[in-house]
């Protein structure tokens, strides 16, 4: 009987929690109004979050655009089909790489820092004290930061795709001597922009909101202790990522029919 | 409003990101070979469309002229229904004749379209009768070994 109501309870307090993420997120996203009248706060965050996430997005973006070259080469070049190696690069970037690597990264990067910086606020008892000057954390501290996490986590994977191909094209075509007419012009042949572009920024889009919003949460729920920030920093990194891995899944089944 | 020194950086970045995003659309897709100019529908009924697939480049002599739009099933004649999307500026005779093709032994398919001589040229909903099927890998095999086995075996040897 104990476990019955222990399972009870367990689920009773899981969708509970589900239901106060649902009326948080809710908040925030009908908070935009409200931000963009203030968009300087919006701003800051915008600069703290995207400017310097731009120097671990574009070494990535390079890294892995030189490592798709080699390896994608390696690969073609047995079937006789390097010339199909831009294609190769540009689409494994647009389509995929680029949204979710820039995604992790940025959970990495700006995810923690802010869970890290509200759970501190939180322990601090700053939210509190603002809340007994009638401020609204969630409209004052929350908000800024999600709308900025959310615009800026497009522009940091269109840029990490982009840094990717001029990779590619280093690796490729600078060293490896693939000719560069068939490296562009395959990679435009098959290369769709509203299909393959516009869908990799629906995805970017889509991950922004939810790494900013599993981290601020993660941040606004947490115990207001040192422990309880550490593990609550664990948990956005644990949760971000495997949120944004299921969702790409679920993205590219439906975008990308066969 | 005032300005500081994060707004010019939040600008450069957001300038950073539309550049990221100028260079994916021009450089690597092909939102100029986009055809935004004016395009005319043609029709046609093929036994056998094989790999065919929507988008695939239509062809004259190698250059591209047109794209498929649409692939129907006809269940009036049991046929492959294409409909093709052919540039305005590229105009062919009435009679003109389709080929589905492959690019290399294993590539894409793609539609070739050989000029007829009809003096009257393609317009808009036009149905193009001349139409010759992908060739079937299996049933190339199947008849290869057909005739292999219906023609009498050569005598090594002789007298």
């Amino acid at each position: 009987m104990n476990v019955v109501a222990h399972i009870g309870a367990a689920t009773r307090a899981w969708l509970a929690d589900v239901g106060h993420a649902t009326a948080l997120f809710v908040r925030l996203v009908l908070l935009a109004p409200a931000c963009l009248r203030r968009f300087g706060l919006v701003r800051d965050h915008m600069h703290f979050l995207g400017n310097y996430s731009l120097a671990i997005i574009s070494v990535s973006g390079l890294f892995v655009g030189f490592v798709l070259a080699l390896q994608g080469y390696n690969t073609l070049q047995r079937f006789g089909s390097a010339s199909a190696l831009g294609m190769l690069v540009a689409l494994s970037l647009v389509r995929e790489l680029g949204p979710v690597i820039s995604a992790l990264l940025f959970t990495g990067r700006a995810g923690t820092s802010l869970t890290a910086e509200i759970g501190l606020m939180k322990a601090g008892e700053q939210l509190s004290a603002m809340e007994m000057m009638a401020i609204d954390p969630v409209q004052r501290i929350l908000a800024p930061r999600f709308w900025a996490g959310v615009l800026v986590v497009p522009i940091l994977g269109a840029i990490f795709s982009a840094v990717g191909i001029i990779g590619g094209w280093l690796v490729g075509v600078v060293m490896i001597g693939v000719d560069a007419g068939s490296f562009w012009g395959q990679m435009r042949d098959g290369v769709d922009v509203w299909a393959d572009v516009g869908n990799g920024v629906i995805k970017t889009l889509v991950f922004g909101f939810t790494v900013s919003f599993i981290a601020l949460r993660q941040g606004y729920e947490a115990q207001p202790t040192p422990d309880g920030v550490a593990r609550a920093t664990t948990r956005t990194v644990v949760m971000a990522s495997l949120t944004v891995l299921a969702l790409d899944f679920v993205l590219t089944a439906l975008m990308f029919k066969l | 409003m005032q300005r500081s020194k994060t707004d010019v950086w939040v600008g450069m970045l957001v300038l950073l990101g539309a550049a990221a995003l100028l260079f994916l659309a021009l450089q690597s897709a092909n939102l100029l070979s986009v055809n935004w100019q004016k395009t005319y529908a043609v029709s046609a009924l093929f036994d056998n469309i094989g790999g065919l697939k929507k988008q695939a480049p239509v062809k004259s002599a190698g250059v591209v002229v047109g794209r498929v739009q649409e692939i129907r099933f006809d269940d009036k004649n049991f046929q492959a229904q294409v409909i093709l999307a052919m540039d305005q500026q590229y105009q062919f005779p009435k009679d003109s004749a389709l080929k589905i093709l492959t690019s290399g032994l294993l590539g894409e398919q793609y539609i070739g379209i050989e000029a007829g001589a009809d003096t009257v040229n393609l317009k808009d909903g036009d149905r193009l009768q001349s139409t010759q099927s992908a060739v079937v890998l299996e049933n190339l095999i199947s008849r290869f070994l057909y005739d292999k086995a219906a023609a009498p075996s050569v005598q090594p040897g002789g007298h």
